[in-house]
């Protein structure tokens, strides 16, 4: 240890043993001064601190808004649809709770500083009045049931079914990163089996490659998605849980082994817009593992890059299909090779989906 | 045996001798002090070993705020201390998640449900309802010895080579089921379990004993509407805590099958580092999660519920006037403890579950702010118009008031399963939690122990120290927790080591500071209550009357030490409900006096 650490120690407990002498001290001025005025004075200065703690507290509530709403989302738009109902829903509750946060600590405070023990006024007797029981059980009652209403509303709305138009991506994590998987021109993805992973022979997501389906699906090392049209996440995981955590789009979503989960949204703003939208010209939309996955979870990041169509459709049109990578000059039998001209245009496939072809 | 210390109702400050003596038969040092069966004893053993255990926990809180305030700064002394986990004076990843893990699991069961239910219920309920001891003194002394077999192989594991458990305090598998997966998934792990089995079969000894003791030992006259609030919020708890413990001993008997029998309840489809094929399959994670928040939310409120009524109680006493509506109390009390049954999936919203399974239980977890509510307006109905002593215990239960709204109200955004897809497991969670059930039940801790101390050691706490406690714990806390609420809006996730590399979440280095010292100064203000606490035990100003409080309670009618028995002669009869402050122009009337013929009824 350094000095400066002794230093601190010793400071520490100087102080500590100068309080507790103090504290010794004034117990025995109590003795002197007669328990029954010093009572009444630690009752004033008690009381007093309690009003003093409510301004204080009230105004330093108001201080830190002022010190930290920039640095949150709260004044940053949401990213997607859903997000946009998560915080008006937001917003509701925070009217709601904000409002009965500031009458009952007000009234807390003041009562125990209005009612502080004196000898010219009586305790009141009140035990019970049923009245004002049913009122402050029935006022809750109906606000929650607002709340909940409205909360359900858009969690139906949330969690329904993603159109079909939406594009499919397959985001898996693992210790300690995330994987993703585009379904290629046809617009399925492969068949997988976890017992065919095998990084080594370049194929880290099991694909099976027996699996026409898995043939055009491509493996890009960042995930990509289109700005206004809707996406739905085929979300695994390859050990144990992890989750996709997407704070700008107010979302997230559990991956875990042997459950795949899905995550639907629209995103409402390319990542160039954001970085105006939030003067941050390093902004990036980043994908945060948010449920404790070992020693690196809090390294586990990943980045979405929102894009429009065209810029999209050039960027699709460079990957190359894992299929070709883990089998060299293997045949490429049912499904044709993507090709690379960066033509794009959107057709109906077979199985009622949409799918973006090269 | 002289019966010299009558019940004298309605007297109070009536002076009387010491009795150390009021023994039924001759004990040595082990039976009083170490086997011992009396209740009070096994109360302050349950006490002392919380208070150990949170000092270790909070010390673990202090070092992972350290890495979260300074994580650029070379702390030397820490290696000194702790070798390999932290090379070069800086803590590493491994131990700052077994930090964060064992410090969750230590305040959560070893302090505020041992070391508070196993406190005031052995403490208060012989006392209370008017008995001699517990049901079973025997096996109420197998608890304590259950607790504190838990205690040594819990404490053992945090130096083993490779490190305690270190999955966060839920231990989720398949995290906590692999050993290649986590360094704390190794031995450090299957010693977390065998501690946490041990303690739930100390937790059930100790609840059967309370239930019974409640609903079969009542004194003459203590019909149950007239038990203390204490007693009604400690019976719940008891029977919460009968009702789920099993459940979560199921949970982990199937974890420790995973983990060495080759079973494959909570694994499936698993390779590890991309290499190692596991041939489990068809297991599923969830269901662990499920068997783990079924007790896990119930959990919450065995912390919470003992607290709200030693918070009812201490008020009432302080206020003079009696606690508003009782019978609303009780009904409340009721309602958090059936519905903390039905809401365990809130935990689970992003785990993919049915959203229509989801709505039901928001549904479910909102109504629980209902009950919650209507014991809020009932404190402060409580303090209006009353002649309110600032002891400390009662600044604690004005904290504890003011620490449950911040808390509870954060509750109803977590609860509505929408907003939770954004919050979920960000640091507003973090701040929900710890208002609500960690520094609120901590609040209420200490307003029971300033209390009861004079009840347990016939001396006082120093009331300055008490003073500086309480003003620096409340400010310390919400300096903690307030702004976490803000970084929990910017999406930053908890349970992170470092945020520096993130574009999104690493704006709040400065914060992280503030915290992190408000922390450290909570902490050292809190071993000044530790320290009160041993020098009053030997040196605090000794109590002279058997009811210093002015209470109406039972307890207040045994010696001032009392002996193993707690009533010399006859256990007294009760005639009245124990909140009769103030009641006809008189200040109090304890339990034990009639009811006179002119009185007016409530």
């Amino acid at each position: 240890m350094t000095w400066t650490e002794y230093f601190v120690i010793i400071i520490v407990v100087l102080i500590f043993i100068v309080v507790f002498q103090i504290a010794k001290a004034s117990e025995y001025v109590s003795v002197l001064k007669g328990e029954k005025k010093a009572f009444q004075q630690n009752n004033r200065i008690n009381a007093f601190l309690m009003l003093v703690f409510l301004v204080v507290g009230l105004g330093a509530a108001w201080w830190c808004n002022k010190l930290l709403y920039k640095k949150t989302l709260l004044w940053v738009p949401s990213a997607s649809d859903h997000g946009e109902h998560i915080d008006t829903m937001m917003w509701i509750t925070l009217a709601i709770t904000g409002f009965v946060f500031i009458i009952t600590q007000i009234l807390l405070f003041w009562f125990a500083f209005r009612y502080q023990s004196s000898e010219k006024r009586k305790a009141f007797y009140y035990p019970h009045n049923n009245k004002l029981e049913l009122l402050w059980t029935a006022v809750p009652a109906i606000t929650l049931t607002v709340l909940v209403s409205f909360g359900l509303y858009y969690w139906y709305r949330i969690t329904g079914e993603a159109p079909k138009e939406a594009m499919e991506v397959e985001v898996t994590g693992h210790q300690f990163g995330w994987e993703y998987r585009y379904p290629g021109k046809d617009g399925v993805l492969g068949r997988q089996n976890y017992k065919l992973i095998d990084p080594a022979k370049n194929n880290p997501l099991g694909q099976d490659w027996k699996d026409a389906a898995n043939q055009d699906d491509l493996h890009p090392s960042e995930l990509h998605l289109v700005v206004n049209k809707p996406v739905k996440l085929i979300i695994r995981s390859q050990d144990v849980i992890h989750d996709v955590g997407l704070p700008h789009f107010r979302l997230k979503m559990d991956a875990v082994p042997g459950v795949p989960t899905t995550m639907w949204f629209t995103p409402k703003y390319t990542t160039e817009e954001m970085k105006q939208k939030t003067s941050n010209e390093n902004f990036v939309y980043e994908i945060s593992c948010d449920q404790m996955c070992g020693a690196g979870h809090y390294s586990m990041r990943g980045v979405i890059v929102v894009e429009t169509q065209a810029e999209y459709d050039k960027w699709i049109s460079t990957q190359k299909p894992q299929y070709l990578t883990a089998n060299p000059g293997g045949e490429v039998a049912a499904a044709p090779v993507a090709n690379a001209t960066g033509a794009a245009e959107t057709v109906a496939a077979p199985g009622n989906k949409l799918v973006a072809v090269q | 045996m002289s019966n010299e210390i009558a019940i004298q109702p309605g007297i109070s400050g009536h002076e009387v001798h010491e009795h150390h003596e009021a023994h039924h038969h001759h004990e040595t040092f082990i039976t009083k002090y170490i086997f011992s069966q009396d209740h009070k004893m096994i109360a302050k053993q349950f006490l002392i070993t919380g208070m150990i255990w949170a000092i270790i926990g909070g010390l673990m809180s202090v070092l992972f705020r350290l890495q979260l305030g300074y994580p650029d700064l070379q702390m030397p002394w820490l290696e000194d201390i702790f070798g390999h986990w932290a090379k070069d004076g800086k803590i590493t990843p491994e131990f700052y998640y077994a930090l964060v893990t064992m410090h969750g699991t230590i305040l959560v069961f070893f302090v505020l449900t041992a070391g508070l239910s196993g406190t005031f219920a052995n403490f208060l309920i012989p006392f209370q309802v008017g008995a001699r001891d517990m049901a079973s003194p025997f096996i109420n002394m197998l608890s304590y010895w259950f607790f504190f077999a838990a205690s040594v192989i819990l404490m053992s594991s945090l130096f083993v080579q490779t490190g305690p458990a270190a999955g966060g305090w839920t231990v989720y598998p398949p995290l906590s089921a692999l050993g290649d997966a986590s360094q704390g998934s190794k031995v450090g792990m299957d010693l977390w379990l065998v501690s946490l089995a041990l303690f739930v079969v100390s937790s059930l000894l100790g609840g059967l004993n309370y239930v019974s003791t409640i609903l079969n030992m009542r004194t003459k006259g203590m019909t149950m509407t007239r038990l203390p609030l204490t007693i009604w919020g400690l019976l719940f708890t008891a029977m919460l805590g009968i009702l789920s413990f099993p459940v979560l001993l199921s949970g982990f008997i199937l974890l420790l099958f995973d983990r060495h029998l080759g079973t494959s309840f909570y694994l499936s489809d698993i390779v590890l580092n991309g290499t190692k094929i596991l041939p489990n399959e068809g297991g599923s994670p969830i269901l662990y999660q499920h068997l783990f928040w079924f007790l896990g939310h119930p959990e919450v409120y065995i912390i919470i519920l003992p607290t709200m009524g030693i918070v009812s109680e201490v008020m009432s006493v302080n206020v003079r006037k009696p606690i508003f509506g009782y019978t609303a109390m009780i009904a409340s009390l009721f309602a958090i403890a059936l519905l903390s049954f039905l809401v365990w999936a809130h935990h689970m919203f992003v785990t993919g579950m049915n959203p229509f399974l989801g709505s039901v239980f928001v549904l479910l977890t909102l109504l629980i702010a209902v009950p919650s509510a209507i014991k809020v307006f009932n404190w402060l109905t409580t303090l209006w118009r009353g002649n309110i002593r600032f002891t400390p215990a009662m600044l604690f239960c004005i904290g504890f008031v003011s620490m449950f709204i911040s808390g509870g109200l954060t509750g109803i955004w977590l609860g509505n399963s929408t907003l939770d897809l954004h919050l979920h497991d960000t640091y507003f969670n973090i701040a929900h939690f710890h208002l609500v059930m960690g520094v609120a039940a901590f609040m209420g801790m200490f307003a029971g122990v300033y209390h009861w101390f004079p009840k347990m050691y016939g001396r006082y706490m120093n009331n300055t120290l008490g003073y500086i406690h309480f003003w620096v714990t409340l400010i310390c806390a919400y300096v903690i927790f307030w702004p976490m609420h803000y970084e929990g809006f910017a999406g930053m996730p908890r349970r992170y080591f470092d945020y520096m590399g993130w574009e999104s979440f690493k704006q709040f280095a400065e914060l992280n500071k503030v915290i992190s010292f408000a922390a450290i100064l909570s902490f050292l203000v809190q071993l000044s209550f530790v320290f009160n606490f041993f020098y009053s035990i030997f040196k605090g100003r000794k109590v002279t009357t058997t009811n210093p409080w002015g209470a109406t309670t039972l307890e207040w009618t045994t010696p001032i030490r009392p002996g193993h028995g707690n009533w010399p002669g006859e256990i007294p009869e009760v005639h009245r409900w124990p909140y009769d402050y103030g009641k006809d122009g008189r200040e109090f009337i304890m339990q034990t006096e009639p009811v006179g013929k002119d009185e007016s009824s409530h």
